[in-house]
């Protein structure tokens, strides 16, 4: 198999002053342009897999490449975005996408393309259903544009690589489905690599290429899935009876794992002395 | 409105007019001696009686208490930035500094008088040793407290630790410092009036020292006055640029 733009090999990571590692034995690949989700039980690790990935965490043991270098190697490569939108309250909505700009090219080759980057930050704006706001305050905005606002600073700099940590976690069905929409558009045109941390089978099934399924205590791959459906996927497909069998059998994987957990709960609290 | 007019602009001066006329009251219904509780209208003839000098010793507390909270400014922010910023500053200094914050300013003027002298440089520094602490503690606060996930974002974005600092510290960090240079300023003024009051031969606290010795009282009070009004206006000021600068910590 050739090698993905995401390379992890039986990447373990155990966080300082923790008993059990987060994740034991990852391996997974992603191809350049494309598109996985982590979906699991809370407290699996998949939000740590992302870290890995992001470079905000070394592994522990194993091995973790992205683009072919160390995780985090090159500046302004990843774009992120985590289920709380962390905009910055003092910047306007306009200034808040612009931030990775800023960081990535630096105070002198900002200022240099600042009008340039602006138009671009406007346009995207104005794509994602926000030109309004842009000079507006994020406080200002519903849960749901914040969002927005943090999915275009995670794209702004158009990264190779796109790390999305339960983004729709907090929003209303409704906007959830706009904005999978919104992004499967944008990755059909840029084609970052991306990965998709999420609870939601559906959203997983509509936005990846493959679906990885996670057990937790500690979070291992317990089932991979290729999801074999044509794009664009809509929201209308996702009724349809292909799309339910892929929700249906991912679901039924993670209720074994949870199964398992629960089990292994109450055996513990049946046996304590053996503990 | 209506009511946000009558509660930020009236009531202050309502309830300020009010002590003054309840406390005129008690004065004169129980004959209580000027000397030992002026009535606030004999304080207010004392002020444009004796203008002249209080006014050349106001000017003289006012300077050295802003000379003094300005050394608090600068020194506060940068050990606030290093404790806020690095858990073994944090761990190595706040002992220290909690014990230095409790000890007693006034004991320390006879200290700074012998190693500076009788005068201004003392009052600038029990100003200022009396008006840090407060801003380390909120610069401290600020900056321990900014959400992991912004570090995060700017950390997968690549940003060095300064910029992460520039960008997403310092601002975030600037409600907390003007909630802490409120009460800096209000403890500036403490810190120099005391130490003028122990060891100087200027300032409101030497004024009131000396009108006091010559059983002035109407003089003390008078200087009481200056320095709460001296204290309202710094902190209006500061107040005015906070919500300037930082109206989006209170959104809207």
């Amino acid at each position: 198999m050739s090698e993905g733009f995401i390379e992890l090999d039986n990447a373990t990571l155990r966080y300082p002053r923790s008993d059990t590692p987060a994740v034991v034995d990852i391996s997974l690949s992603v191809p350049s342009g494309g598109s996985v989700a982590l979906v699991g039980p809370s407290g699996c690790g998949k939000s740590s897999v992302l870290r890995l990935i992001a470079g905000l965490e070394s592994a522990t043991d194993g091995r973790v490449v992205v683009g072919g270098d160390a995780p985090g190697a090159s500046r302004g490569a990843v774009g992120v975005a985590f289920q709380k939108s962390t905009m910055l309250d003092w910047r306007t909505v306009l200034d808040n996408v612009l931030l990775p700009l800023e960081v990535v090219s630096g105070p002198t080759g900002f200022r240099a393309r600042r009008a340039e980057y602006r138009q671009r930050a406007l346009a995207l704006l104005e794509r994602l259903g926000l030109g309004e706001y842009a000079h507006r305050y994020p406080w200002e905005m519903s849960g749901g544009m914040q969002q927005r606002a943090s999915l275009c600073r995670a794209l702004i700099h158009e990264p190779d690589l796109l790390l999305l940590d339960e983004p729709f976690a907090a929003l209303d069905a409704f906007t959830r489905e706009d904005l999978w929409g919104l992004v499967q558009s944008i990755w059909r045109e840029r084609r970052p690599t991306t990965v998709l941390v999420t609870h939601d089978l559906r959203e997983a099934v509509y936005l990846a290429d493959t679906v990885y399924v996670f057990s937790k205590g500690p979070g291992r791959i317990v089932h991979r899935e290729d999801i074999d459906l044509p794009r664009p996927r809509t929201v209308e497909g996702t009724f349809e009876p292909a799309f339910v069998e892929y929700v249906q059998r991912l679901r039924g994987h993670i209720v074994e794992v949870r199964d398992i957990d629960a089990g292994r709960a109450t055996t513990d609290a049946k046996e304590p002395a053996h503990g | 409105m209506v009511d946000w007019m009558l509660n930020r602009r009236v009531l202050p001066w309502l309830v300020t007019l009010g002590t003054f006329l309840l406390w005129e009251g008690v004065v004169h219904g129980f004959a209580i001696k000027t000397f030992i509780l002026p009535p606030p209208s004999l304080i207010a003839t004392t002020l444009a009686a004796q203008w002249e000098p209080i006014l050349q010793h106001s000017l003289q507390t006012l300077m050295t208490t802003l000379v003094g909270l300005a050394l608090a400014v600068g020194f506060g922010v940068v050990l606030g930035l290093a404790v806020g910023a690095s858990e073994k500053v944090y761990a190595g200094l706040y002992p220290l500094m909690v014990a230095f914050n409790s000890i007693p300013k006034v004991a320390l003027v006879p200290i700074l008088v012998i190693w500076f002298g009788i005068g201004t440089v003392p009052a600038i520094l029990t100003a200022f040793l009396i008006s840090f602490f407060p801003i380390v503690v909120n610069i401290a606060t600020g900056l321990a407290t900014v959400e992991p996930e912004l570090n995060d974002l700017m950390r997968s974005l690549g940003a060095s630790r300064l910029t992460v600092l520039r960008k997403v510290g310092l601002p975030r960090t600037l409600p907390y410092f003007f909630a802490a240079l409120k009460v800096a300023v209000t403890l500036a003024f403490v810190g120099s009036v005391i130490s003028e009051t122990v060891a100087a031969n200027a300032g409101v606290g030497y004024m009131m020292m000396v009108a006091g010795s010559r059983f002035e009282v109407p003089l003390v009070f008078a200087g009481l006055v200056v320095v709460g009004a001296m204290g309202i206006v710094l902190y209006q000021a500061f107040e005015w640029l906070e919500r300037r600068l930082t109206f989006w910590a209170s959104r809207g």
